[in-house]
């Protein structure tokens, strides 16, 4: 499965980095570094630092130039994780400009009704919810709301980057529209439905700009996880002079600061925000808006996944497969009679009909104009045609419809028409088919068999969220018997037949009840109910409103599928929190090898077994680690931004992977690092 | 290392492996309430105490009961020990024990370390010995399983308010396992020749016409539970080194595997309680891993021989009847527990061998582990491995169903913390201090090892000895008396609150997308977490002990 990417910023936008680095900077101020527990430990420890460098540069210590370089060190390692933050904000910060454009000082027409004529001119930021406004051709929308009166195109390419304008009218699914968007003809009455401030786009920006991020459930845990952390490491660090004590070892101060910042988890505690925006971001270049963050991490959690049958699952339309004659008429008798019959018929059935009549028997329209076509109707539910000044018809339709058609035809044969006809559409039927019914004078020829098609493609993509441990359910108005059909051909694990907004909500209660997380899509209003049950509820953005504010994400494409990049989004956020999580940890191990034998070497000159890493000095090591410490933060940047890989497998070979890569490699990789680094440094001559 | 020594090792964990599942089936019986032999006797005991059986506590209404048994048993020992000159059974007439010395082994034996900073014989009487230390043997094992129990249960409730009733637990426990095994095993130690009597000691003359005091007293009523449910005090001086206490290989080995038995038993019992008896397994996996790796270990670190004497077989400290072998084991199996019963002196191990010990309870007594303890703690680091698997399958972590959230991760932390701020904090104010300082026997870092052991052993529960270093002091009296509540306390309220959030949670069912905690995966990163928890917090004070002793000692400096 490969995700498709509509719009991809480069990683390294020189405008972005050159502000990601002015705010790093400006980061630094404590009421934004206490946000984050671990830089801002880092941050004191760092601020200690510069007070001991300087007493003892004061002072004439030897020490002094390794300390002042420790103390840089440290300082950079606040700066990168500020860096890492800024640079995932200021992604999110190019977005939003280019939204608020859209906003700009609009005003807006009010009319106290909808056929009022007297419209009243105020600024846009002055309606409140349930204002009429009058909209018309080249006019911005002032405000959310629904269309309460006509019909427009609307352009609406400032908020889903789709350039083809959409038609908005009253009533129906259909009559949700933006602020901001513009109405290209035609004019409409909408009545407002946000405050000022609470608009679809103002919650845009302040989404993709991270201006209200708040923590999620997991990133809370987290968090509290690494702060543990940090308080063992300091147990451990503040304790060791005592310990140390009775050899005789005296560590300075500084030392001591640097085994702690290296230890605590500081590559993740830096990256922790960073990945979360990135996780939002990820989702707005696919053209989802999420709601919240907590939105987000549910979709990684996804058990259940409600899909519409029509659509999602299936083409639209159903389309001709194949033709049924009864036992004593010829296959190409009833196609020509189906054939002439879906002439006129402007449906995608009545075209497939026609089209596979003539791949089937080369058919081709007769020349004569003697036809005269009978549309649909409601009251006949049939179509056809009548040909010879009416002395044949043709008719198709339901099967019902049809029988009772024969039995009132003159010409109608005794005993109801053919036996086997009921078996062939019995046979239709069950295989998942709506069977039509073809007639030529009161006598059924046959039946054509319409199919749903299944979407190209689907079958594999529901294995693949199979795999991932979700289970698919198709939601259908079908009878069981087509439903179960389908569902077998389009592999779902299950579906819902006949399916009402009341049964769609039980079904998420039920499924809830079990402890699973469902996820659906929906647009209609009679969805809201479902779409705000639902762990995860993506609206869209063609709905209603009430659809769109029930949901807690909604897709500017309105591409119901996009379930499926949603949740392997909001797996990619947490495996890149628990893969960055366990490098941290696992770094610690090379950091011990390369700073405890330093820190004893002149109490214990037998502790230079523990000096794997053949570093040239005890200073020289300290500083590798603690330069080591600070780098990998900015070299997993591209990583906590992209996201860890994610390829669809069971959670064993997930986890078997990334402990590989993260695990194994967190243990090896500052090794690695340290000593090339320590060999920079001696070569330099730094220490 | 030889063939008898590595036969011994296989046995004993053969014998383990083979009892695991009969007691766990045994113990889930009990903890399901379906054991009734004993029922008249068990309503007796609820209607004589005015308790309703059926009346679930709330975790903090568990928590809370559990504290005001141990302070009940805190008291009555404290009272036992000051007054005993007054009191019954004293036949060799023991004066009041010194109320910092009293406030000690009160805390120790009701928190089941049983850390002695007396010698058995020469200060107890037999009425502490019974009605004391037995007593609360048997209270602080059945209070540590009820806490294992109710953490049980808070994974096979579903949107539950209770964890169970503590009293019921204890009981239960007391009634149905502790005593009728203990009855019989007793019984064994008997035939084996571990004194029970009354009586005061005798005076003997030994060959070359010197007169000898030997002392004895009701040694195999305390014997059995002492290991059985891991709790280690001796009623000797020598501990299970004396030949009253441990007489002969067969109960030297009955001991090992009684050691062992409850801790690896409630693996067990955790898999049938929870309905799947593989995800019992794979904790005991985790658990055996560590403890095989330990015990070969220990045993082949010991059985270099001394390399600063020409690699001579190090019998220093050890009894001839065990040997090499069955000392290394036993020092391996008493510490990976938190029994710390010893039948060889730990201080004399060399140094690998030693740090053996010291790393088994340094990572938590979870290897096997105290007897509910080994289970809980456990616990808490598998909630913290399934927080960082789960993150790394992208999924918001789960164990068995329940969802693992802030407050959990929270309370595992503090549960993580108490024993390094314990060992650490308190071992760095005895270096700091002349009254810690004044403690030490040895110089260097053997020293540091002696301290480090004993804040150890006291902070997990163990207590187990390193000799050496002298504790009956006011200091130590008081300082390791905090460490071991801190390792009590500060453990088990959070596991219990662990319990009850739990319990709280609706169960998740799995998914192909959930890692399944029956695998050999799980069992690495289970083992993995506990050792790099471990290894980073304890990493930097063992090289400034053991590590840096052992480096030296192939040099050839002694310590």
């Amino acid at each position: 499965m490969s995700i498709h990417r509509p719009s991809s910023r480069s990683l390294l936008d020189g405008a972005i980095l050159a502000q990601a680095i002015g705010d790093a900077v400006r980061k630094l101020d404590p009421r934004f570094l206490v946000k984050n527990p671990i830089i801002f430990t880092t941050a004191l420890v760092a601020a200690l630092a510069t007070i001991l460098t300087v007493r003892a540069a004061g002072s004439g210590a030897a020490q002094a130039g390794i300390m002042a370089q420790i103390t840089a060190w440290l300082w950079f390692t606040v700066l990168f994780a500020n860096f890492a933050e800024a640079i995932a904000e200021g992604r999110g910060k190019a977005q939003a400009a280019s939204l608020r454009r859209s906003k700009a000082d609009a005003t807006a027409r009010r009319v106290t009704a909808t056929e009022a004529a007297d419209p009243v001119e105020v600024p846009a930021a002055t309606l409140r919810s349930g204002d009429l406004v009058l909209c018309e051709a080249g006019d911005t929308i002032p405000g959310d709301g629904d269309v309460v009166a006509g019909i427009a195109t609307v352009d609406e390419s400032a908020i889903t980057g789709e350039s083809a304008p959409v038609i908005r009218e009253s009533g129906g699914d259909r009559s949700a529209v933006t602020g901001g968007t513009r109405v290209v003809s035609d004019r409409i009455v909408v009545r407002i439905t946000a405050n000022p401030g609470e608009t679809f786009l103002d919650r845009m920006i302040a989404l993709v700009e991270g201006a209200k991020r708040q923590k999620t459930p997991n990133e809370i845990a987290l968090s509290i996880l690494l702060v543990g952390m940090t308080l063992i490491f300091l147990i451990v660090v503040a304790t060791l002079p005592a310990w140390a004590s009775w050899s005789g070892t005296r560590i300075p101060v500084v030392f001591l600061a640097a085994l702690f910042i290296t230890l605590i988890p500081t590559t993740i505690g830096g990256l922790l925000s960073a990945i979360g925006i990135a996780g939002m971001d990820r989702l707005v270049k696919f053209n989802v808006i999420a709601k919240s963050g907590r939105a987000v991490e549910a979709a990684g959690d996804i058990d259940v996944l409600l899909l519409d049958k029509t659509g999602t699952i299936t083409l639209g339309a159903r389309q001709a497969v194949a033709f049924l004659p009864v036992s004593d008429i010829g296959e190409r008798d009833l196609a020509e009679a189906a054939f002439l019959s879906s002439l006129a018929d402007e449906t995608p059935e009545g075209k497939s009909i026609v089209a596979l009549a003539r791949s089937r028997f080369r058919l081709t329209e007769p020349g004569s104009a003697n036809l005269h076509f009978v549309p649909f109707t409601a009251q006949t539910r049939m179509s056809g045609v009548d040909m010879e000044e009416g002395r044949h018809h043709i008719r198709k339709g339901a099967a019902d419809a049809i029988a009772a058609y024969a039995a009132a035809h003159p010409h109608a044969a005794p005993g109801g028409g053919p036996r086997d006809l009921i078996g062939l559409v019995e046979q239709v039927g069950k295989s998942g088919g709506t069977p039509l019914v073809v007639a030529r004078d009161g006598r059924p020829l046959g039946v054509i068999h319409l199919k749903d098609i299944v979407k190209p493609g689907i079958r594999e993509r529901f294995a693949t969220l199979r795999a991932m441990g979700i289970r698919t359910v198709m939601i259908t108005g079908d009878n069981p018997l087509t439903a179960a059909a389908i569902a077998a051909e389009a592999g779902v694990d299950d579906y819902l037949a006949e399916a009402t907004p009341e049964k769609k909500l039980e079904l998420i209660r039920e499924q809830q009840q079990g402890g699973r997380l469902v996820a659906m899509c929906g647009d209609g209003s009679n969805d809201a109910p479902a779409l705000a049950q639902a762990d995860v509820g993506v609206a869209m953005n063609t709905g209603t409103q009430a659809a769109r504010e029930a949901g807690n994400m909604v897709d500017l494409e309105s591409d119901p599928t996009k379930l499926i990049e949603i949740v392997m989004i909001g797996k990619q956020l947490l495996m890149s929190r628990g893969a960055l999580t366990t490098f941290s940890i696992a770094n610690d191990v090379a950091k011990y090898f390369a700073i405890i034998p330093s820190l004893f070497l002149a109490s214990y000159p037998e502790l230079q077994a523990l000096n794997l890493m053949h570093l040239a000095s005890p200073q020289s090591a300290i500083l590798s680690a603690i330069i080591f410490n600070a780098l990998i933060i900015v070299a997993l940047i591209p990583l906590a931004l992209k996201g860890v890989d994610y390829k669809p497998a069971p959670a064993q070979t997930l986890l078997k992977r990334n402990l590989l890569i993260y695990g194994l490699g967190g243990l090896v990789a500052p090794f690695i690092g340290i000593k090339l680094i320590d060999l920079g440094i001696t070569a330099l001559g730094l220490a | 290392m030889d063939a008898n020594g590595i036969l011994l090792i296989i046995l004993l964990f053969a014998v383990v492996l083979a009892l695991t599942p009969v007691l766990g089936g045994y113990m889930a019986r009990i903890y399901d309430g379906r054991a009734r032999w004993l029922a008249p006797v068990e309503q007796g005991i609820y209607r004589l105490c005015g308790l309703d059986p059926d009346c679930e506590q709330h975790w903090t209404g568990y928590a809370m009961a559990f504290l005001i048994v141990h302070l009940l048993g805190v008291l009555a020992l404290y009272g036992l020990m000051r007054l005993q000159a007054f009191l019954p059974f004293n036949p060799a007439a023991q004066t009041a024990v010194p109320p910092d010395l009293a406030f000690n082994t009160a805390i120790s034996f009701a928190t089941n370390t049983d850390w002695q900073n007396y010698g058995g014989e020469s200060t107890m009487g037999y009425l502490v010995q019974m009605a004391g230390f037995t007593v609360q043997n048997f209270l602080s094992a059945a209070a540590g399983i009820a806490v294992a129990v109710a953490l049980i249960r808070g994974f096979t409730r579903r949107s539950a308010r209770s964890v169970g009733n503590f009293y019921v637990d204890l009981t239960r426990t007391v009634l149905y396992l502790l005593l009728p095994v203990c009855l019989i095993g007793s019984l064994v130690l008997v035939w084996q020749g571990v004194p029970q009597t009354l009586q005061g000691s005798v005076s003997a003359t030994t060959l070359e016409g010197g007169r000898q005091i030997i002392a004895q007293g009701p040694v195999a009523s305390q014997m059995f539970i002492k290991h059985f449910g891991t709790n280690g005090g001796g009623f000797f001086n020598a501990n299970a080194a004396h030949p009253y206490e441990n007489p002969t290989v067969l109960v030297n080995f009955i001991y090992m595997a009684s050691i062992l038995a409850i801790g690896a038993g409630l693996t067990n019992t955790f898999g049938r309680m929870i309905g799947d008896q593989r995800q019992g397994w794979a904790l005991l996996a985790a658990m055996g891993v560590l403890l095989v790796a330990g015990a070969f270990a220990t045993y082949w670190a010991e059985a270099q021989g001394n390399p600063a004497l020409g690699f001579l077989t190090n019998m220093e400290g050890k009894e001839t009847r065990f040997g090499i072998a069955a000392s290394a084991l036993f020092a391996t199996v008493t510490t990976a527990t938190s029994c710390g019963a010893v039948n060889a002196m730990h201080d004399s191990l060399l140094p690998l061998a030693g740090m053996v010990p010291l790393v088994n309870m340094l990572l938590g007594e979870v290897v096997i582990g105290g007897v509910g303890s080994g289970l809980y703690g456990m616990m808490v680091f598998v909630l913290i491995t399934m927080f960082i698997a789960g993150l790394m399958v992208g999924r918001t972590p789960e164990y068995l169903g329940k969802k693992i959230e802030a407050r959990e991760i929270k309370l595992a932390v503090i549960a993580i913390l108490a024993t390094p701020l314990a060992v650490l904090g308190l071992g760095a104010l005895a270096m700091l201090t002349p009254a810690g300082l004044a403690g030490i026997a040895a110089p260097g870092p053997h020293g540091l090892s002696e301290v480090l052991y004993a804040f150890a052993s006291s902070a997990n529960n163990n207590g187990s000895a390193f000799a050496g270093l002298n504790g009956n002091t006011l200091f130590y009296n008081v300082i390791l008396a905090v460490a071991m509540l801190i390792g009590r306390f500060a453990v088990v309220i959070p596991v219990l609150a662990i319990a009850g959030a739990l319990a709280a949670k609706k169960t998740v069912p799995p998914s192909a997308g959930t890692f399944p905690t029956q695998s050999w995966l799980f069992v690495a990163l289970l083992v993995g977490i506990v050792l790099v928890v471990g290894g980073l917090t304890y990493f930097p004070v063992l090289a400034l002990g053991p590590v840096v002793e052992h480096l030296a000692l192939a040099s050839g400096t002694l310590f």
